[in-house]
């Protein structure tokens, strides 16, 4: 729990490696919690983007998953992430759409 | 945080009805390697086990409200679980270092999977271990053809046992081994003499094990080197009902952020038919190797091995499908894998709530 807000600590995610200390001993330069978080937010960003979606950081344990019209779910991490998305969007978001991909591919200068 | 090497692994016996799984741990159970073994059995059989920590449990599953069959939960081997775990504690029972779950013959294995790594007791108590499938080799290709769960079951294995081989000829078993191994290239296939199994097929230290996993990711990456050139110059997805497995390499190093994304996107759309997935990543950052291993929707915590098994350093991914096209998974990695690169866009609120 954090001391500051009283917020329970989100529930434990194999994607983050700080939650997996043991499994990135190695790693020459480990992020902390927070820049992970950092890092995570603005890429997840780039895919929500497609969708009119945005996710917000809400240290220290939250993100907040919004839409335009003001829409919001609270979620602990990527697991719970997706079916949130899925919710304010009333349709599935699937990595392996082409307009997605394309629209990937043109943010990352492919342009095709 | 949880050390996982330090956990209790929890295998599964599993197999068709009638494909020797009882038969399979009697012998193994005859090993001092399994004396410290809890036993949990779905069914007593005709076959008697003599075990000294055997328990049964009624194979009941709980569907969550997503209506996911993989994400469903075993009460029974929920509270079985439970159960050991304290009598042990308490000195009731001998002390175990390791329980093996032998299923139904019908059994889809990967709620006991699920069970594991969502309650929030067993989680910190018990790890998956190795799944071993035994395959019939006389009956094997019928019910291979007729009995989807059959399929499953072989599709999610670490270890194919094949069972029976003495009563048929080898024009029979070669056939089933190639039928196999399209459908799960990375599992090495044993074929099960009486009496002569070794116990380390079932307990031996797996991926997630503290000293071998290296051992156990070159194994399967050696079975998966010999099966992936026939699977890559065929296409056998029409050919077994819409299932066969690949192997994705990467030359450049992935960024663990993008491909958590990534694969935590795929598993929720497409989990259902992403029926194994086992990696070897070569993370930006970690001069070590990083394990992924991933059944349906449901992914191990990745562990890490002390050194890269062979010379080769790129990032190997097996995938055990159903129904999606290698390519389009392939180019949506990559694409995602890109994304680290990005430029920063200015309309993200990373910092709208004071984060900075």
């Amino acid at each position: 729990m954090c001391s500051l807000c009283g917020m329970l600590g989100g529930r434990r995610h194999w994607t983050e490696s700080a939650s997996n200390p043991s499994a990135f001993a190695h790693q020459s330069d480990r992020p902390t919690i927070r820049r992970e978080r950092q890092q995570r937010t603005r890429l997840v960003n780039l895919v929500l983007a497609h969708y009119g979606l945005t996710l917000a950081d809400w240290p220290p344990a939250k993100y907040i998953l919004g839409n335009a019209k003001g829409g919001t779910h609270l979620v602990d991490n990527l697991g719970e992430l997706w079916p949130a998305a899925d919710r304010l969007l009333n349709q599935a978001c699937d990595p392996l759409d082409r307009s997605l991909l394309r629209a990937l591919s043109a943010s990352q200068g492919d342009g095709n | 945080m949880t050390d996982y090497a330090t956990l209790i692994p929890v295998s599964v016996v599993t197999g068709f009805l009638g494909s020797g799984k009882t038969t399979l741990l009697k012998d193994l159970l005859a090993s001092p390697r399994l004396r410290e073994t809890a036993v949990l059995i779905n069914e007593f059989g005709e076959i008697g086990l003599d075990h000294h920590l055997l328990q049964h449990v009624a194979e009941s599953t709980l569907l969550l409200d997503n209506g996911c069959l993989c994400c469903a939960i075993r009460s029974d081997l929920t509270e079985a679980l439970r159960d050991l775990l304290s009598r042990r504690e308490r000195g009731e029972i001998p002390y175990f270092q390791r329980v093996v779950v032998e299923t139904s013959g019908l059994a889809d294995p990967v709620p006991i999977a699920y069970t594991i790594l969502a309650d929030p007791i067993l989680q910190n108590h018990f790890r998956l271990g190795r799944i071993v499938t035994t395959v019939d080799a006389v009956n094997g290709m019928a019910t291979l053809a007729g009995h989807p769960e059959s399929i499953k079951q072989v599709a999610v294995a670490d270890r194919l046992i094949l069972t029976k081989t003495e009563l048929c000829e080898s024009e029979t078993v070669e056939p089933l081994i190639a039928k196999l191994r399209r459908l799960n290239g990375s599992a090495p296939i044993v074929r099960a003499e009486a009496g002569g199994l070794d116990p380390e097929m079932l307990v031996g230290e797996d991926m997630l094990g503290a000293k071998t996993g290296s051992g156990e990711a070159a194994k399967w990456l050696a079975a998966d080197d010999a099966n992936i050139l026939d699977l890559d110059t065929h296409d056998h997805r029409h050919a077994e009902g819409g299932i066969y497995s690949f192997c994705l390499t990467f030359d450049g190093p992935l960024d663990w952020a993008a491909f958590g994304i990534w694969m935590s996107m795929l598993l929720h759309r497409h989990g259902e038919n992403v029926l194994r997935l086992k990696g070897l990543l070569n993370v930006a950052g970690a001069a070590a190797p990083v394990l992924i291993n991933g059944v349906q929707h449901i992914v191990h915590p990745p562990a890490h091995l002390d050194a890269w098994p062979d010379g080769d350093r790129r990032s190997r991914i097996i995938f055990i499908l159903r129904d999606l096209k290698r390519e389009e998974i392939e180019a949506s990695l990559a694409i995602f894998n890109r994304l680290a690169h990005a430029p920063p866009a200015a309309s993200h609120r990373e910092g709208a709530l004071g984060m900075v």
